[in-house]
């Protein structure tokens, strides 16, 4: 370790840089008051070239451009009167939440010798199989680090992406390169770093969301939320991202961004999910973006496909008090036999309405949003059998394994549901092995565009995996 | 032109209803959707005389925490009266926390056409916001009692300034009444006014005391404060 900083510092000069400065700042982009270091240690560093700073927020083509979060959203743009340079400051409100980056306020990167670190002799200590699937869609992820290129790894809620990942993970650790695992969810950072930990015991592996401690740690293995890219500048070689449609679109752009800021020049970029956007989709079949397809479960059976079921005006219906007989049967006969329920709902205002509905068919009927402060608790409490089941919003279409689960939607037809949340809903049942069937009901006022495209990339899924011999004929 | 403004504190798109008046006159743009907006609680009906806390009893007219300041000779007199305009409420508390210590400026908009109103009915001579030490202004960038004054189109007089720079929320009421003398004076030309002190939050209300006490003893005639939140 030592010797690799001497060769690397005196090819560059032989001021000999502080090994705690470098550490803390290589890969990132940080603003001064995330530098917990003394100011003339940093001026020292900028006048020797190993550090570089920029300006947070910039004025291009009578354009503001923030720096470090990349919104160009002219409105969320604002000045003041900043004591510290002195005049009317620009600053970003998109990021202001990660403290403020202004035209004065600067962005802080290591421009000095790479950080590495010592390389273990066994990487991984996983030795877990691969379904055929998944063999085929490792193999790739394998090839596409090596290659330094994008890949689409395209898998069915239930194919077990993760696993997919461990060989690659393990290849590039091998190389001394530094990946990151970028999920939307603090939960999925939560539950992704033990698993990682466990794969690869030798590895220090930094878990990054909102208020982790280990937000300043150098890791070879970073598993962040998608916000906290933004505190990243050239630092890895491969990004994976998780569940990329799973942002609103007015989000996607910075995201983009924010891979693009995060990652070094030459890198791989791995894409995971269920539901890729239309754009990706387009992408793949021009041949734009090269993809692997997970077409079937681990437990080789096909995924229930939605039955569509006409729910009448249900919004009428609730203003008189009433549930439609087709839903009221639904629910009742999942009650009698104890099947777990999710009721999906457009909003959180006629979840609210119908809750009392509901809960004249069971009175241990419970509803959750996203802002409730009980949410994993209800959850919890749904998976052992404390709830019949739970009235939510689009919030749990993601994520959520719950044993012999149906699900249905109320106003499958609202524009919430897009093709990807209904293919993610439907994608809730099913999943285990001794109960690889299910009910998944869209109960609609008209069907969508969107309804009709995820119930037929639902089928398309069955189809290429059975074609692929990776389903079990019964 | 066509996008939608969006909404000060929740960053949502506010949907703009269009008619004929919106089109050919310049109506006064909203800053805030509605449904932030009745989150601000109004401080309003039974209240202390002195520092604005509403009171559940109707019977008092001034709360136990102002008698209690009255009856010291130390702090007797030296400030008037308080107003405050909202309920220091979980939604205002996160609103002036990203105000403040996250330092987005463009929040005192939000509270600019209250303050105006209100302002507007106060007399008073000079407007004086309660100072940061030089270390949080450092940090900070903007004095956020100032940035209130500013975004309601209030010019301020700085007469002010701090001695020390601890942290008054971390310590207790008996540490922050007990304080060492807080600020200083650093212009003279305060003999005789009525002076308006502002400030974010009334907490105890101890800061306010102890800068109406220096201008007091500089030869204010009467000091009176007023805060957004209570």
């Amino acid at each position: 370790m030592s010797s690799i900083l001497e060769i690397s510092s005196t090819e560059h000069s032989p001021f000999s840089f502080s090994k705690d400065l470098h550490d803390h700042l290589s890969g990132r982009s940080l603003l001064a008051l995330e530098i917990p270091f003394e100011t003339a240690l940093l001026t020292e560093h900028l006048q020797q070239g190993f550090v570089t700073a920029k300006p947070g927020v910039v004025h291009d083509k009578s354009k503001w451009l923030c720096g470090r979060c990349g919104s160009t959203d002219q409105r969320l743009f604002a000045s003041f009167p900043c004591s510290l340079c002195d005049s009317d400051c620009t600053y970003c409100r998109a990021c202001i939440m990660m403290g403020r980056v202004s035209e004065c306020a600067k962005l802080y990167t290591w421009s000095g010798p790479e950080w590495v670190y010592p390389i273990p002799e066994k990487v991984m200590a996983w030795e877990g199989t691969l379904s055929e699937g998944q063999q085929t869609a490792s193999d790739q992820v394998v090839t596409s680090i090596a290659a330094n290129a994008e890949l689409l790894v395209w898998a069915v809620c239930g194919a077990g992406k993760t696993e997919v990942l461990f060989r690659g993970i393990e290849s590039a650790l091998t190389m001394g390169k530094r990946i990151c695992i970028a999920t939307p969810r603090t939960d999925v950072v939560l539950e992704l770093a033990p698993r990682l930990k466990a794969a690869f015991p030798h590895i220090d592996v930094a878990a990054l969301y909102g208020g982790s401690e280990e937000r300043h740690k150098q890791s070879p293995l970073v598993v962040s939320t998608t916000h906290q890219l933004f505190r990243f500048e050239r630092a890895f070689d491969v990004i994976i991202i998780d569940e990329v449609d799973a942002f609103p679109y007015s989000a996607d752009a910075s995201l983009q961004y924010a891979v693009s800021k995060a990652k070094k020049a030459k890198s791989s970029t791995i894409y995971l999910t269920a539901t890729p956007s239309k754009k990706m989709q387009h992408d793949y079949r021009s041949g734009k973006l090269s993809a692997v397809k997970i077409p079937a479960r681990f437990h080789r059976r096909p995924i229930p496909v939605p039955e569509l079921k006409w729910g009448g005006n249900w919004q009428k219906q609730l203003q008189q008090g009433k549930l439609h007989p087709e839903l009221k049967r639904w629910t009742l006969q999942r009650l009698q036999q104890n099947i777990p329920i999710l009721l999906f709902f457009p909003s959180i205002a006629v979840m609210d309405s119908c809750l009392p509905l509901f809960q004249q068919l069971h009175p241990h009927l419970q509803s959750v949003y996203s802002a409730d402060p009980n949410r994993k608790e209800k959850v919890m409490a749904l998976r052992h059998g404390e709830f019949p089941g739970l009235l939510t919003t689009t919030i749990l279409e993601r994520g959520v394994t719950i044993h012999r689960l149906e699900v249905a939607i109320i106003g499958a037809e609202h524009d919430v549901f897009s093709e990807s949340g209904l293919v993610q809903i439907a994608g809730r049942v099913g999943r285990s092995k001794d109960h690889y069937r299910g009910n998944v009901t869209f109960f609609h006022y008209g069907k969508s565009k969107d309804m009709v495209e995820a119930v037929s990339h639902i089928k398309r899924m069955n189809e290429e995996a059975h074609k692929r011999g990776l389903l079990d004929v019964l | 032109m066509f996008s939608n403004q969006l909404c000060l504190l929740c960053n949502e798109e506010m949907r703009q209803e269009l008619s004929w008046k919106s089109v050919f006159l310049k109506v006064t743009e909203k800053v805030c959707c509605e449904t932030c907006n009745t989150k601000f609680e109004r401080i309003t009906g039974d209240r202390c005389r002195t520092c604005s806390r509403t009171l559940a009893d109707s019977q008092d007219s001034v709360c136990y925490d102002c008698i209690r300041w009255e009856h010291d000779s130390t702090w007797s007199g030296c400030l008037s009266s308080n107003h405050s305009l909202f309920i220091y409420n979980d939604f205002l508390k996160e609103i002036i926390a990203k105000y403040k210590y996250r330092g987005d400026y463009a929040i005192a908009g939000a509270f600019a056409p209250y303050l105006k109103q209100y302002l507007a009915e106060l007399e008073f001579d000079c407007l004086v916001p309660i100072p940061l030490s030089a270390e949080r202004l450092r940090e900070r960038g903007f004095n956020q009692a100032k940035g209130l004054a500013q975004m309601a189109g209030y010019s301020c007089q700085e007469l002010l300034m701090r001695t020390h720079s601890e942290k008054q929320s971390k310590k207790s009421r008996h540490e922050r009444i007990h304080a060492q003398q807080v600020f200083q004076l650093c212009s003279e030309e305060v003999q005789g006014k009525q002076i308006l002190l502002l400030d974010d939050i009334y907490t105890t209300g101890s800061t306010l005391r102890q800068a109406a006490k220096v201008l007091k003893l500089a030869g204010a005639e009467e000091i009176k404060s007023l805060t957004l939140a209570r």
